[in-house]
């Protein structure tokens, strides 16, 4: 079930062009902004809303990197694989990373505190190595300036 | 001094230019010049200051908006998209005039509304430049109260709604059918062409869609001119450039600069040079899917016109810089590794061959490549040529690749040979 707060928030997505198809993907976000993942029930109930079959919602929710249908923990690490990352060695930090949490890429800790994931270029190559924590992110990394980040998060 | 249209009013760390600061720059002065001209003169004086697309395909900007179906039986309601998705690897610049100077871009959209009789707008915002986003929402919000959005913008009679969409995330939607599709609601695959999105662009109807940067030039042609937006560059290709580097520099960063500059003066004086302990290898000039270019390019200016004869593009003038510290072969396995990722899986020549240059890239580079591997890699790139899929995501990951097999052939030869990365 739609919470009211949902349901009023996929109705201003629709708003902004009157076509229910438009604002699927504002609308899987706006929930997810909410529940972290979407999971099968929540993905049918969107499409239910919106008069979309499920399969067509979910053959869309796949496609971007962003919406999530498997659980994640409280906070989603994203760390950049891409290019510029590499010629600064984010191998490394990604090591650190993984020990550091004892998971691996995709994984999510036992006590549901984070996720890791990698991620393509975050369009900040000139502070790289980049990761980003729920949204925000976070240049010129070392160890060091990761363990900080992470200490944060609670 | 060298003139900044584009940057000059932004101060990194103090926020973005509010409304007030904008206006008494002369900003909305392009606007108010675009409301007296016929539509169809301000599609000729863009043509004029021959401004090219900034999103990597460097096409001409006022022909792009003059094959938009015009007068009163041309089909409505017609739409303006920025492509704010910016997602090529290596490429920062159009964060950079979002979240600094905001007003710039919705200014160019509504010129661009007004030039081909528009009647909504949408920004498409990749959702991780979150300062981006919040900036375009405020500017958005006081452009609406000052009248420069909405109904009868400054008494022109023109209607313009300007829309902020958020997107999911996809190196696809950078392409601009495959952002129309998402601006739908769809996977973002591209759509076969003809008809273009000029004709038959979002929900059917004629769409212009161009790059974050491209909008932010439009309105300083109109206000000062296109002889004056000629007089900015040191090439035949008119006005400044966001240029960037990235990589093993002394200072990565983004510049605006005129447009022609050469690629060593980004490197070694805007850039510092290579870090202590580093020497250049190579660059990829504008972004992953840009051919490789080595020392002996580094004088030729990075222009739309002056690479073409080193089978190289501009792409986004971004430039990612190898260094001798790290493998060759590995940055193609990190970059074909993305592209076969970010494939949408439509057009066969790229989803497969992607896919298997990946796999024979990593043999190679693991020390287990084979007689016959590099062949197949040429094979690959060859299969790739433009014209053989339906968008230019794989012709440009064959770019890298293509270039990288000649440039770095002894790197290729000796992994096979010795089984082994000589970096390990």
């Amino acid at each position: 079930m739609l919470t009211q707060e949902e349901r009023e928030e996929i109705d201003a997505a629709v708003a902004m062009s009157g076509r229910n198809r438009a604002a699927s993907i504002d609308a899987m976000m706006s929930v997810q902004q909410h529940r972290g993942w979407l999971s099968d029930e929540t993905l049918a109930d969107i499409a239910e809303y919106l008069r979309l079959s499920p399969a067509e919602l979910d053959s869309v929710a796949t496609f971007y990197n962003l919406i999530f249908r498997q659980p994640v923990g409280r906070h989603v690490i994203m760390v950049c694989d891409s290019v510029s990352c590499w010629l600064l060695d984010y191998e490394t930090l990604l090591d650190h990373l993984k020990s550091r949490l004892g998971v691996e890429v995709g994984g999510t800790t036992e006590d549901g505190r984070f996720t890791l994931l990698t991620t393509v270029c975050l369009g900040a190559c000139d502070l790289a190595p980049v990761m980003m924590v729920d949204g925000t992110q976070y240049g010129n990394l070392t160890p060091e300036k990761i363990d900080a980040i992470l200490g944060e998060c609670k | 001094m060298e003139e900044k249209p584009l940057t000059g009013r932004i101060r990194p760390g103090e926020g973005p230019v509010s409304l007030a600061e904008y206006e008494r720059t002369g900003g909305y002065q392009g606007l108010r010049k675009a409301l007296k001209m016929p539509p169809s003169d301000v599609i000729e004086m863009v043509k004029a200051s021959t401004l090219k697309g900034r999103g990597g395909a460097g096409f001409a900007t006022g022909m792009k908006w003059s094959f938009i179906p015009a007068g009163a039986d041309a089909p409505k309601p017609k739409y303006v998209l920025a492509n704010g998705d910016e997602m090529e690897p290596g490429t920062f610049k159009d964060r950079i005039l979002m979240e600094g100077d905001p007003h710039m871009l919705i200014e160019g959209m509504v010129i661009a509304g007004w030039a081909i009789e528009a009647e909504a707008a949408y920004i498409f915002l990749r959702r991780e430049y979150g300062p981006s986003a919040d900036a375009l929402k405020k500017a958005i919000a006081e452009a609406y109260a000052a009248g420069y959005l909405g109904k009868n913008i400054l008494g022109s009679g023109l209607n313009l709604e300007l829309h902020l969409h958020l997107s999911a995330g996809r190196y696809m939607c950078g392409e601009e059918t495959g952002l129309i599709n998402s601006l739908e609601g769809k996977r973002a695959n591209p759509r076969d062409k003809p008809p273009f999105p000029a004709v038959v662009g979002l929900w059917g109807k004629p769409t212009t869609v161009n790059n974050v940067e491209t909008f932010c030039n439009v309105p300083h042609i109109i206000d000062k001119g296109a002889e004056w937006y000629l007089g900015l560059s040191k090439t035949k290709d008119g006005g400044t450039k966001l240029y960037g580097v990235s990589g093993r520099v002394k200072r990565p960063g983004c510049w605006e600069l005129p447009m022609g500059t050469t690629m060593r003066e980004l490197l070694e004086e805007h850039a510092g040079g290579m870090q202590e302990g580093y020497k250049f290898r190579a660059l990829l000039p504008g972004g992953a899917s840009t051919d490789f270019l080595v020392e002996e390019h580094l004088d030729v200016p990075l222009d739309f016109s002056s690479l073409q004869q080193y089978n190289s593009r501009m792409g986004t003038g971004t430039m990612i810089v190898l260094d001798d510290k790290r493998c060759p072969i590995a940055m193609q396995v990190n970059l074909q590794h993305f592209f076969a990722q970010e494939s949408c899986g439509w057009c066969t020549p790229c989803w497969g061959g992607l896919q298997w240059a990946e796999h024979a890239l990593r043999k190679i580079e693991e020390g287990r490549g084979t007689p016959g591997d590099i062949e197949v890699l040429e094979e690959t790139t060859r299969r790739l040529r433009p014209g053989n899929t339906f968008c230019a995501l794989g012709p440009g990951a064959a770019e890298p690749l293509q270039s990288a097999l000649v440039h770095f052939r002894d790197d290729f030869e000796q992994h096979v040979r010795e089984q082994r990365c000589p970096w390990k």
